[in-house]
């Protein structure tokens, strides 16, 4: 696969020179395949916002540089327009956001900032309310009128019109209910296979993380200190709960067991994965 | 004894045209009848738009019913000649700490409230220090809230309402914007209250792991009370909760599968220590 988005020396220095000063994000390289499902963990204040807001070239970074297919985002100040419709971020809580009229004006934004015919934009924007799971019918209300949950996919949905090929999305599952949260993780996913997009998903929720990512990157104190497959990262429990994050409770539970001698794989993420190997060991065992 | 009395309590919101509230035209209670104990740790659980939110802010009196009564300690919180009675018996803390810091040292703005009601300099100054030991703040008494984590901002705003001496804490999904660690601070500060102090405690949250240590569930749905009990009589019923958009943790998950296998489970687990234990018996 190719690499689509790379970092080299990504610095960013909040209030540079003064007393103030603070380092946000330090010497981050990375490389992101086109098509990856990228987590993103670490904890508040971590650097993990500014750094996604540095890969769509919304803060310019105090040194070092953001390769978009190969070339730098900000080389060209003109074209910075055109790396933020291919590279979408939906920030948090992205329902503050809303400020049109209707759903469909406040969705049609980003495509009609594109210059697109209005034919293209309305295309868009269907398509885009259907992927992030909003009914036709509340196209035409007041984006006021809707359901915090709703609301928090009109606002997805206005992104995901400007059909991104990289998506990050900060926290996208915040403040919702568990309902609400497996939902909008499967439309992701589901845009994702459809599109075969990069996706990049920040997250507090590693249960989340576990279930939808190829990849995890974990910032601490403003430092990329682990970039690497999903059941490799959670098998580090103890480093990550010294940075305050946790595993999924799963990943904890099979750990130990592994641990203490049940002959289970490393990095377990899911239910359904540890209930298999189990009920396997069990089977044969001749114990169930 | 019972502290908190609601009885057939029942809430819409009048205003259509009033915008801030449209969001939660739906958010109405369809006669609530709940008793919280003194000294008690009960969870609120239910799905967005469930009216959980909507009842913990009938606790002390920021709404009052459109139908039947709620009593705080016998006092009707419609009787507007104790509604401060009943603010200073039940305090509130919300989802976002950010909103509820006022001052620009941590220590005055534990502050803000007793100064408010006219406390004596001299306990104010008592109050603030045990405010923030309770909840393992007192080092930071002197920083600026805004340079805090989200878990440390949290636990000034409990300490804020700490320094009230409130007989009950009501927290409206105290921990939904927190880090894992944040999220830990808080429910272990919230934990030490009710067991050290005999603080009784109200915790909304749809966060499961969250309320295993508390005495008592109770799962809301379209305004109405579903079920309560136990953390483990709650949580036994997967499907059941599962059907009404809520989560069962993943312990429990995993052993609810493994009993459909024929393991045998005196009770489900409901955090991730009991079900290695549980498990480590079974398969080593």
């Amino acid at each position: 696969m190719s690499i689509i988005l790379r970092t080299e020396n990504l610095c960013f220095t909040y209030g540079a020179g003064t007393p103030f000063e603070k380092h946000a994000v330090k010497n981050v390289n990375i490389d992101i395949k086109k098509g990856e499902v990228i987590g993103v963990i670490g904890h508040t204040g971590s650097g993990k916002s500014t750094l996604m807001q540095m890969l769509n070239g919304l803060i310019a970074p105090t040194s070092g540089r953001v390769l978009l297919d190969g070339k730098d985002i900000h080389e060209n100040k003109k074209e910075l327009r055109g790396v933020r419709f291919r590279v979408g971020l939906v920030f948090q809580y992205p329902e503050n956001q809303l400020f049109e009229e209707t759903v469909r004006k406040d969705i049609s934004f980003g495509p009609q900032n594109m210059g697109l015919p209005s034919e293209a934009v309305e295309k868009r924007v269907k398509k885009a309310a259907e992927f992030a799971g909003l009914k036709e019918e509340l196209l035409d209300r007041s984006p006021f009128d809707l359901s915090g949950g709703e609301k928090r996919r009109a606002a997805i949905a206005g992104v995901i019109a400007m059909d991104p090929e990289i998506l990050i999305l900060d926290e996208p599952t915040a403040g919702l209910d568990p309902m609400g949260r497996d939902v909008l993780l499967s439309q992701i996913e589901a845009y994702h296979k459809a599109r075969n997009n990069t996706v990049l998903l920040v997250s507090h929720s590693m249960e989340d993380i576990a279930n939808i990512a190829d990849r995890v990157l974990v910032m601490c104190e403003g430092d990329c200190v682990m970039f690497d497959e999903t059941h490799k990262v959670f098998s580090r429990a103890e480093e990550l709960e010294k940075m305050g994050l946790r595993v999924p409770q799963i990943t904890k539970i099979t750990t130990e067991l592994r641990r203490r001698g049940v002959p289970l794989s490393e990095g377990i993420l899911t239910v359904n994965q540890a209930f298999e190997e189990i009920r396997e060991i069990l089977r044969r065992e001749g114990k169930i | 004894m019972e502290f908190i009395r609601t009885e057939n309590l029942s809430f819409y919101y009048e205003s259509e045209e009033d915008e801030i509230q449209l969001d939660t035209l739906k958010n109405v209670l369809d006669g609530v009848s709940l008793s919280v104990r003194k000294g008690e740790f009960l969870a609120v659980i239910g799905h967005n738009g469930s009216g959980k939110s909507t009842l913990s802010k009938h606790l002390n009196a920021i709404l009052l019913p459109t139908g039947g009564k709620v009593f705080v300690e016998g006092i009707d919180t419609s009787d507007e000649d104790r509604i401060y009675d009943v603010r200073r018996k039940v305090g509130l803390v919300l989802q976002n700490p950010d909103n509820q810091l006022v001052a620009s040292i941590v220590e005055e703005d534990v502050a803000f409230g007793p100064e408010n009601i006219g406390i004596e300099p001299k306990e104010i100054r008592e109050r603030v220090d045990e405010a923030l030991k309770a909840v393992d703040m007192y080092h930071y008494r002197h920083h600026a809230p805004h340079k805090l984590s989200g878990g440390q901002k949290q636990r000034v705003a409990i300490a804020g309402i700490l320094a009230m001496k409130p007989d009950c804490i009501v927290l409206d999904e105290p921990t939904a914007m927190l880090d894992p660690k944040g999220r830990e601070e808080v429910i272990s500060a919230i934990t030490k209250l009710n067991r050290e102090q005999g603080i009784t405690v109200v915790l909304i949250t749809h966060n499961m792991e969250e309320t295993v240590n508390c005495q008592r569930v109770v799962v809301m749905d379209k305004g109405k009370v579903l079920t309560e009990g136990t953390p483990y009589e709650v949580f036994s019923q997967v499907e059941f909760i599962r059907r009404h958009r809520l989560d069962v943790p993943q312990a429990t998950e995993l052993c609810q599968k493994l009993a459909g296998s024929g393991v045998n489970f005196s009770r489900l687990p409901l955090d991730a220590e009991e079900c290695i234990e549980k498990l480590a018996e079974v398969l080593l």
